[in-house]
Parts: structure tokens; C-alpha cells; sequence
């Protein structure tokens, strides 16, 4: 089995007073053994929703899974039992969150919170699990792990933390490590150290990685293959490299002209994207990046793209070639 | 940029000490070094960058600055005036020359207050203007930040953060300051909203001759904005110099690790470029580290490090630095 997670056609949506929010629209990508992923884009494109889906860990009312297989090792996550997928979660399949302040327990120690895992899904016995916790916070690189596993969570510093939900989720040796946004609250030189930690743990224990982000520099630094989200779409997929070098929606190509320029020697203005992220009460027609793209032609509001290969392993979901400028 | 050198802001020796109380009596038993002795120039027309990791002490500088706390040692000179010494009616109508634009464009703004209100409320505060006086100043400062003027009568939560972000720009300019602080205000937005606020500030500083303070963590944005950069690190400034020069030749250790650790969203440039990774963790500003603050991180430290605490000197003509090995 080459795919080791292979989602197709999901479609998430969650019921509001203002109307139906479609946030996954038909997102299919694939994951293979010991590769990094990263999903790229802004806040509400759908990029968190598609993985808590994977995992059915959206909170239903008001969301709903409304379409799609997600195929983990040939079985399907979304249709199984939740006693089986419950055993794949945190075991087989694990998540690090965003911000390491709110997701730990802040009454339990750190010890417990890490054993708990353990115990439950390697049947551990309590001393056997401390004895683990400790190996798993020096995996981690936290100094004196024997004395402060019994430490509260206030008790560390936000990379530490950070450092310990890492821990955690490794502890069951998964296979897929989902990162949603897991360097965003941190600092830089602590972001540094978190990616370093993450890059070092991938070659030692082999797992692949989902890194969720909305930001392109931390993404060129550790994923294989990214793949760019708006609106509850994928709207191009690459190899990193092609990614960057080679950006084809007019999307992707906004978002890279709005950063600034490291190697900027002038002060050049900075390329922006008008308008606002879609809101998506209905399914569009259109492509939901229309409104505000500059490439946009009379096809476009009519018939939402889909992928299209750009160039081997490169695919976009934009009816102009942004290249040459004509239609596909 | 710069196209003068007048000082518009001078800063000495400034400090800002929380105090920590405890036990019955709220006995005075420590202090929160925030900002702990930082001295530079701002100068007319131009932007300086204030960069360093959460908790150095850079919002608190900025807040300091204008006076928002009352500095426990130091001096603030703005046009020639100490603001320090000022007494609080002189200092509320200083106000009129710096504002501030804040972070959170959520929280900054009050959610039972429409737009004119909030936009105009300077105005009503600090000016005579009254009435039809202040819907035209507010219609007219609405359109300055590309807002509709038509919607001076909705809420702040009807707008995107984008839009808040410009709404607190437009409070910041109702009363046509000539020095606005700038604390992380981009930080708390999208990466395609960030470019639109950052434009619009560039071309308000043009238009109106605008000093800015620009506070931020994302070294990128700060290179991109900014005529000199500030590089602080728990309460002190360790690096200060013009933005190429900074970027290009960073002399302190702490700036040479902040630059090498900025992502770059280009994987063929990131795969060459060596990388510092410092370890640990910024020490507590409540029992600071002696001598050189940033020894207990620092890769080259040697014992004077921790002995002497090093002179903010200019090693170059406009190039400052805190450290004795360079």
C-alpha cells in the first residue's frame, strides 16, 4: 500500500443562524508513507476543518461531513465504527494543535496528561508509562525530564509546551502526525527550534506529516509537497520546490507577492490581493477566488475549475495559464 | 527615506519597572524589568523598526513613549519637550501630535460604539469641533483609509479585521498627529490582508509626513517598512542600525539568530542558508540575567559577559550595538 491516507470528495459543512457554511467543498489529496504535507492558507479556507474531518473530530451540530471517503490504510475513517476510529486517534493517526497554552489540562500534571495516552493505547501499566513519558520528553530535548514530569503545564514556557503536545502525540508511535498551525503563537527563534525538532523526529521515527500553516516560509522549510487552500478548495498542489519557483494560481502567486522580499535590497510596494476571503453560504458556481483575482475571465463565473496538471506532480485549479496568460 | 535629520523623538536612558507586590501589607518585593535603560533618536518622516521575541519589552517601550505609563527613570523628548516632566493636562493636549494605532483590531475598538463615534471621539476630546464639523472630518478620514464613509453608522462588529485594522488607523489620524506608534499592527491579520494595511500605511506616512514607531516580531514585515531597525531583547536594545546595514551586517549574536531563524518562502535559498538555533528560552525580566542579558543564551559569551554589562556603543556612524566581543 503506497498511499498511506487518501482522502477524496470530502465536504464539510456546519449549520448557522446565518445559513449553511459550506467549508470543505470536494478536497481529495493523498498522503505516502514518510512524506510532509503542508496545507497552506488563511484563516476560514478550510484547511483545519479538512483534517479534524479526516479524524471525524468536528463538532457535530452544527458541522456536518456531508460527502467523501478518507481512506487510512484502506479503511475508510469517516465510515467506521467510533469505537474503532477512537483507537486510531491519538494512536495510529495524532494531531499537536495550535496554541500549547489552551490544550493542555491546566489542573493535571505534566506526567499524567502524557501517561494517559499510553495507557490507553498501549495498555501500559502506570510505572511503565512514567518510565516512557520520561524517554519522550528527552526525545523532545526538555532538560531534567525525570524531575519535571510532575510539573503543571504554567510551570513551562510556550515552546516547552509546545514541546510536550509534540511529545504526546508522538507517544504511541503514529503513523500521520497532523501539525495544525503548531509554530503560530510561538516566537521565531522558538519556532526555529520547533521545526528543527520536528525535521529530526521525522528522520528518526519515520512518520509522515500533515503541517497545517498559514505561513509560506515555515512551509518551504519542512514540507515535500504543499497543497494551497481557499475558499473549502484546493486550488493548486505541487512539489515544494515547483511551488515556489513556479506558482501558478493567481491565488498562490498573490499570496507569495504579498510577503516581503528577504533579499529585497529597494523598497519595492508590496503586491496585494483586494478584497476578502469568501464567506461560502452556497456552494459557488464560480471560482470562488473570482472576485478578487486580477486573471479573472468570462469561464470563471461560470464554471468553478478543477485540478489541472500544470506540469508533472504540479497541478492547478485555474482556467487561465497564468504563464502565457491564455486559456487552458 | 530619511529625508531630514531633525529629531522628532529622543529617547534616554529610558526605564519602565513594574512593581510585584505581596502578602498582607502588599509589600513591594520585586519589579518586572520591562524596559530597562533603552536610549535612541526617532527622526521626522521616518519609520523605525522595533523588533525583539514577546516579552522583550517592545510594546511597553512604545506605550512609554507616550506616556501611557509614567517611565520610572529616563527621559522622552519630543520636539525638544521632555514629556516625562509633563504634567497630566499639557500631556493629554500633547496627545494631539502621537496616537497610536493597537494590535487587536477586535479589542481595541468599542463594540457599542459606531464609527463615527469612534473615529470622531478624538475630535470631540481634544478639538472644538462639533456637529456637521466632525461628519465631515469622519467621512472625510474614512475615505483616507478606503473605507466607505456610507457606513459611519454601523458597529465595529459588522467589519472584517482588515477593515477594524483601518478604522483604528482613521481614529489614529482624526487629529492629524505627526508621530503614531505602531504596535503589531498587522500581527493579528491574514497574510493577504497583512500587504493592504502595510501599503496603506506607507501611503499615509507620504501624504501626511508621519513618524513612525513600528512595532512588530515578524522581521520580515519590519525590513520591508522600516528606515532603521531596533532589535530588543529583555528590556535592552542590542542592535540598532539602518535597515541594510542591519539585515545585511548584524554584529549582535541575538540579531545574527533572529535573522537566520526567519522563514523564507523560498526552499532552495532555505536549504542553503545555515541556520542559528539558540537554546532555551527568554530568561524572566523579573530576576534578569547579569552583566550581558543575553549570556545565558548566547553561542560566543565569555566571562567578561557575565561580569560587565556591555556599553550601547556606535560601532559604526549610525550603527549601534550591546555587546563586547564585536
Amino acid at each position: 500500500m503506497d498511499q498511506l491516507l487518501d482522502v477524496r470528495n470530502l465536504e464539510t459543512q456546519f449549520k448557522t443562524p446565518e445559513g449553511i457554511v459550506h467549508a470543505v467543498n470536494g478536497v481529495s489529496f493523498t498522503l505516502k508513507q514518510g512524506e510532509t504535507l503542508g496545507v497552506v492558507g488563511e484563516s476560514g479556507c478550510g484547511k483545519s476543518v479538512t483534517m479534524l474531518s479526516c479524524l471525524r473530530l468536528i463538532p457535530s451540530p452544527p458541522g456536518k461531513i456531508v460527502a467523501g471517503e478518507a481512506f487510512f490504510r484502506g479503511e475508510d475513517l469517516l465510515k467506521m465504527p467510533s469505537e474503532e476510529i477512537r483507537l486510531i486517534r491519538g494512536g495510529q493517526i495524532s494531531m499537536v494543535f495550535q496554541d500549547p497554552m489552551t490544550s493542555l489540562n491546566p489542573v493535571m500534571n505534566i506526567g499524567k496528561q502524557l501517561a494517559e495516552p499510553l495507557m490507553l493505547h498501549l495498555n501500559l501499566t502506570r510505572d511503565q508509562a512514567n518510565k516512557r513519558s520520561i524517554e519522550l520528553l528527552e526525545l523532545v530535548g526538555i532538560p531534567n525530564a525525570g524531575e519535571r514530569l510532575s510539573d503543571y503545564p504554567h510551570q513551562y514556557s510556550g515552546g516547552m509546551r509546545q514541546r510536550v503536545m509534540i511529545a504526546m502525540a508522538l507517544s504511541c508511535n503514529p503513523q500521520i502526525l497532523i501539525a495544525d498551525e503548531p509554530t503560530t503563537a510561538l516566537d521565531v527563534t522558538i519556532q526555529a527550534q520547533i521545526v528543527d525538532l520536528v525535521k529530526r523526529l521525522r528522520e528518526e521515527l519515520g512518520m509522515a506529516i500533515i503541517w497545517i500553516t498559514h505561513d509560506l516560509g515555515v512551509v518551504a522549510s519542512i514540507a515535500h509537497r504543499v497543497a494551497v487552500m481557499y475558499g473549502g478548495y484546493i486550488i493548486e498542489e505541487s512539489d515544494i520546490k515547483d511551488l515556489y519557483s513556479n506558482p501558478s494560481h493567481p491565488y498562490t502567486l498573490g499570496l507569495l507577492g504579498s510577503l516581503p522580499k528577504i533579499q529585497e535590497e529597494e523598497h519595492t510596494r508590496l503586491y496585494s490581493i483586494e478584497g476578502m476571503p469568501p464567506v461560502l453560504y452556497k456552494k459557488p458556481k464560480s471560482c470562488p477566488f473570482a472576485p478578487r483575482c486580477s486573471w479573472v475571465v468570462e469561464r470563471c463565473w461560470n464554471e468553478n475549475p478543477p485540478l489541472m496538471a500544470v506540469s508533472p506532480g504540479h497541478r492547478a485549479a485555474c482556467w487561465v495559464d497564468t504563464k502565457t496568460g491564455s486559456l487552458r | 527615506m530619511t529625508e531630514n535629520d531633525n529629531i522628532l523623538i529622543k529617547v534616554e536612558n529610558l526605564k519602565m519597572h513594574f512593581p510585584i507586590y505581596r502578602g498582607v501589607i502588599r509589600r513591594q518585593v520585586g519589579a518586572v524589568h520591562a524596559v530597562d535603560g533603552v536610549s535612541f533618536d526617532i527622526y521626522e518622516g521616518e519609520t523605525l523598526g522595533l523588533v525583539g521575541e514577546s516579552g522583550c519589552g517592545k510594546s511597553t517601550t512604545g506605550r512609554t513613549i507616550l506616556r501611557l505609563y509614567k517611565p520610572t527613570e529616563g527621559h522622552i523628548y519630543f520636539n525638544g519637550q521632555d514629556l516625562s516632566q509633563l504634567k497630566s493636562e499639557p500631556m493629554r493636549l500633547m496627545r494631539r501630535e502621537m496616537q497610536m494605532i493597537f494590535q487587536d483590531p477586535y479589542a481595541s475598538l468599542n463594540p457599542r460604539m459606531t464609527l463615527r463615534d469612534i473615529v470622531g471621539e478624538p475630535l470631540m476630546a481634544l478639538t472644538d469641533t462639533t456637529g456637521k464639523k466632525i461628519d465631515e472630518r469622519v467621512a472625510e478620514l474614512l475615505r483616507l483609509v478606503q473605507l466607505n464613509p456610507d457606513f459611519s453608522g454601523r458597529y465595529p462588529h459588522e467589519f472584517s479585521g482588515g477593515q477594524r485594522q483601518r478604522i483604528g488607523i482613521a481614529r489614529a489620524l482624526a487629529l492629524n498627529p505627526s508621530f503614531i506608534v505602531c504596535d503589531e499592527p498587522i500581527s493579528a491579520l491574514d497574510v493577504s490582508i497583512q500587504a493592504q494595511v502595510v501599503n496603506l500605511l506607507e501611503d499615509l506616512q507620504k501624504e501626511f509626513n508621519l513618524t513612525y514607531l513600528f512595532i512588530a516580531h515578524d522581521l520580515s514585515m519590519v525590513r520591508h517598512i522600516s528606515n532603521r531597525v531596533a532589535v530588543m531583547y529583555l528590556g535592552i536594545i542590542a542592535e540598532l542600525a539602518d535597515r541594510k546595514e542591519l539585515y545585511n551586517n548584524p554584529l549582535h549574536p541575538y540579531t545574527q539568530a533572529l535573522l537566520s531563524a526567519i522563514p523564507v518562502a523560498d526552499p532552495t535559498f532555505d536549504e542553503t542558508r545555515s541556520r542559528i538555533v539558540l537554546e532555551g528560552d527568554v530568561p524572566s525580566p523579573v530576576n534578569p540575567p547579569s552583566g550581558c542579558r543575553f549570556r545565558t543564551r548566547c553561542p560566543i559569551a565569555e566571562q567578561i559577559c557575565k561580569e560587565i554589562v556591555p556599553e550601547f556603543r556606535e560601532v559604526k556612524p549610525g550603527h549601534f550595538v550591546a555587546c563586547h566581543l564585536v
